[in-house]
């Protein structure tokens, strides 16, 4: 149970965030797996902080915690904003911009 | 969680136990991320990101970063969860989307799995680059009491400016959601007049009538009794209606309809 096992299910999380962000339709699933993402990215800080024994991963995974809120409360009022004006939380709906 | 921590701050002798709990978390946060792309509902999702969350809090403890453990259960599982529980009950809690319907006619599933496979093989050359080693013993700075501190050393002098920019990043964040959430009124607001006025023109005055409530059924689904024995579908909110479809005008059985009908003459 090297910090190497940790890296590699963090790559397996994020791996597996990615898909469902190309994948999914439903905005708000979308954007749970972009949080899956963040968080696997803070696993692999946490990792790589207790592999080099120092604290400056595990400060960078506090940072990415809080821009992670922050793109939450936007992302999620943006996506308030879509439904109100089309109905619709699917991510395929939102076509304006669309050539 | 506690328990966990100990661990994580004990010496060579619980080394299994540590193994057995990173491989247990392991294969169930794995699958729960799995369930995130493949469960249809949203809130389902949500409960598997939830799972996924706890076991990576647990992992932070295990790693020697008890704050950053408690802070992920606190913010994540805790405020980001509940607010995507929020926004999914505000919007399209029922609109169940499926993955087999994203992928008719689009793109063949081999290509997304080729295309994972190859991502995930990247990703792993590359942090094969980098140079993995096994962890250091954990110095007092890493863990137990001593993360804390540290942490807040690191915070509050090499990082501090960081820090500020969080702030309003913060602050800015909060305006944007405000702005956002925020919606013109476009018609003037409707005085008590108007809202008389149009009770009168809409030919209903009084209220609706309140639901039937019978000896079977002690729920507000259950529609009031005409005394032509009909029953009433202003007597259920549209809400309940919508829901319990054929319910209005089918009790479930001819026994309980003969039931209603003598409680009525009697």
């Amino acid at each position: 149970m090297t910090p190497v096992h940790y890296v590699a299910l963090s790559v397996l999380l994020f791996v597996i965030g990615t898909v469902g962000v190309l994948v999914r339709r439903n905005a708000i699933i979308v954007f749970m797996c972009i949080e899956l993402m963040l968080n696997a990215c803070n696993l692999a800080f946490v990792a790589f902080a207790s592999m080099h024994g120092n604290l400056n991963g595990q400060v960078i995974a506090f940072f990415v915690m809080v821009v992670a809120a922050a793109e939450v409360v936007v992302g999620l009022a943006i996506l308030m904003a879509i439904f109100r004006a089309r109905k619709s939380a699917s991510v395929d709906d939102a076509n304006l911009l669309k050539y | 969680m506690n328990q966990h921590y100990y661990l994580a701050a004990g010496t060579n002798a619980d080394v299994l136990a540590r193994e057995t709990i990173f491989w247990i978390l392991a294969i169930l946060s794995t699958g729960a991320a799995l369930g995130m792309i493949l469960v249809r509902r949203a809130v389902h999702c949500a409960l598997m990101l939830a799972v996924v969350m706890l076991s990576l809090a647990t992992f932070y403890a295990m790693q020697g970063a008890p704050f950053l453990a408690f802070v992920q259960i606190i913010v994540y599982t805790g405020a980001v969860l509940m607010l995507f529980l929020f926004v999914l009950m505000l919007i399209g809690v029922s609109s169940p989307d499926s993955i087999k319907d994203t992928f008719k006619g689009r793109v063949p599933g081999w290509v997304l799995v080729v295309a994972t496979l190859g991502f995930a093989i990247i990703l792993l050359l590359g942090i094969g680059h980098a140079a993995m080693g096994p962890a250091v013993p954990q110095s007092d700075a890493l863990n137990g009491s001593g993360n804390l501190p540290g942490l807040a050393q690191l915070i509050f002098t090499t990082y501090v400016f960081p820090f500020e920019v969080t702030g309003a990043l913060l602050i800015t964040a909060a305006i944007g959601a405000m702005v956002l959430a925020h919606r013109e009124r476009t018609t003037p607001r409707p005085t008590q007049r108007d809202l008389a006025a149009r009770r009168i023109a809409s030919g209903h005055v009084a209220p609706d009538p309140s639901p039937g409530v019978y000896a079977l059924h002690d729920a507000v689904d259950r529609p009031a009794l005409l005394p032509d024995g009909s029953t009433s579908p202003e007597s259920v909110s549209t809400a309940l209606a919508q829901r319990v479809v054929g319910n209005l005008d089918q009790p479930e059985s001819p026994q309980f309809a003969m039931e209603e009908k003598e409680e009525v003459e009697s």
